[in-house]
């Protein structure tokens, strides 16, 4: 088991080498790149919208039972929940479910381009495969996702006023305590982390998928290996990158 | 022409070839034939380098492919066309895209000037209008032609082909084998096709070796085949009732 995970660990750094080196064409690359932005990134947009709404909505009904009390003002509702929604909720929750969307998609699609030996078409035309075909994802992803975690905490803040408007917290309180004592590093600190979990998430996946060896059964099996370590990881980092950035 | 020169292929402590050595000519259709499992496809791996050797050499006209750096080895893989036994075309890709897609990457050719190289290869294998096609929407053996059109399209040295007849149905099968032979006389290229299909054996045997346990057991053409008397041979060919019974007359 010991020997398998640093094998695996040696094999994913074997494999970002070749990753990690010159497009063969930077037309052809450039264009992969687009598709890329429009799979991994465009088409999360819908997902990230419904889940950052409600998490706003249920962090800052929450926030409101939680400081129920006359003594405290209500405009930290509006601050704990911006603050949540910064830190938190927006990059690591948001990063796991790519994890779970993104991953297992890239995941699939480069390990049944491997069971199909399409990844074998490519090296025989002398083309890098593990650089043609992951990297573009590395740079989409790192590119795209935070843009969609401004998007999230966007709408996340959105779905917080209306959750506080339905517990009775008046607007001008709410937006008060999102604009009080606002730090705006803790967004490059979310922003950082999601640019590191986005190369987790497809660098590992792509990983697993580019690993896949058999047929159609390995090939779920690589997805869901691909979504379990790269939350894993991603949890793993969260926890690091915290300490390292904020403590 | 490529040679292997004594090569040698373990996979733990599975010996899958031994001491293997043998020319395939040029303009000719050579076959590799043997059971499954005798190593065949290990030795067509080991060709275009997606398996290492253990010891030998493997030459493609007087370039020993084997010691050369794997930026060194791309070039040579430039010259290879390879039909996968599935086709491997990508299936994101239109029918168009497939064939244009080695054209984009390794030529400096105009959009028209790749069309007209696309058209050329889809005529070459009886595929005209299928470019804007998916892969998704191909019969077995159109998928097959489709391939053998994207492997001629950059004008290969070398055409290698991995099971081509797999999944066919006899016609189609003949048509797939007829069409490569008739490639491979046309470009003058070295073709190398793997094969346990007896029916592409006598329609297109030109230089064939027989491997059998790692080995080379027999080499000769589609006559000698016939008349051989190798006892691993005959029984590996003349397996089926069919061929036992034309054997016999």
């Amino acid at each position: 088991m010991m020997i398998k995970g640093l094998k695996n660990i040696g094999n994913y750094f074997i494999m970002m080498k070749k990753v990690m080196s010159r497009p063969e064409k930077y037309s052809v690359f450039f264009k992969q790149l687009k598709l890329e932005i429009v799979k991994i990134g465009l088409d999360s947009i819908g997902i990230v919208i419904i889940i950052s709404f409600f998490i706003g909505a249920v962090v800052t009904i929450q926030q409101s039972i939680n400081l129920e009390n006359p003594l405290l003002p209500k405009y930290l509702i509006g601050l704990v929940s911006r603050d949540a929604l910064i830190l938190e909720f927006a990059p690591t929750m948001i990063g796991l479910i790519l994890a779970g969307k993104i991953g297992s998609s890239i995941a699939s699609e480069i390990g049944m381009m491997k069971v199909t030996e399409q990844i074998d078409a490519l090296e025989i035309m002398g083309i890098n495969s593990a650089s043609f075909l992951i990297l573009p994802k590395i740079i989409a992803a790192m590119f795209f996702f935070p843009i969609l975690i401004i998007l999230s905490i966007t709408i996340g803040i959105i779905g917080g006023w209306l959750g506080g408007l339905s517990m009775q917290i008046p607007t001008a309180d709410f937006v008060y305590g999102l604009q009080y004592q606002f730090i705006p590093f803790y967004v490059t600190y979310s922003l950082i982390k999601t640019i590191v979990f986005a190369f987790l998430i497809t660098s590992i996946s792509a990983f697993y998928g580019y690993t896949t060896k058999g047929g159609a059964i390995n090939v779920g099996k690589s997805s869901t290996l691909a979504v379990v370590y790269s939350s894993i990881l991603l949890l793993i980092f969260n926890f690091i990158l915290t300490d390292l950035i904020l403590s | 022409m490529i040679k292997v020169e004594n090569i040698r292929k373990k996979f733990g402590d599975n010996l899958v070839l031994n001491d293997v050595s043998f020319s395939f000519e040029k303009g000719k259709t050579n076959l590799i034939i043997g059971e499954s499992g005798s190593g065949k496809t290990t030795l067509l791996k080991l060709l275009i380098g997606l398996h290492s050797l253990d010891s030998g050499n493997i030459i493609y006209d007087g370039r020993v492919f084997n010691e050369m750096k794997l930026k060194q080895k791309r070039l040579i893989r430039q010259e290879i066309g390879m039909l996968f036994q599935g086709g491997a075309l990508f299936d994101y890709m239109s029918v168009e895209e497939n064939i244009m897609f080695p054209l984009t990457m390794f030529t400096e050719q105009s959009e028209e000037e790749k069309l007209d190289r696309v058209n050329f290869c889809l005529q070459r294998v009886n595929l005209e209008n299928t470019n804007t096609l998916l892969p998704s929407e191909l019969s077995g053996g159109m998928l097959k032609r489709v391939a053998i059109a994207r492997a001629i399209s950059m004008n290969p040295k070398y055409l290698l082909c991995d099971e081509p007849n797999s999944g066919l149905d006899p016609k189609t099968a003949i048509v797939i084998d007829n069409l490569i032979q008739e490639i491979t006389e046309e470009f003058d290229m070295t073709t190398i096709v793997n094969t346990h299909d007896m029916n592409s054996v006598m329609q297109i045997g030109e230089n064939i070796v027989f491997i059998h346990k790692g080995v080379i057991w027999w080499e000769g053409n589609k006559e000698e085949l016939i008349h051989t008397n190798n006892k691993e041979l005959n029984d590996f060919v003349f397996a089926s009732e069919l061929f036992k019974r034309l054997k016999n007359k």
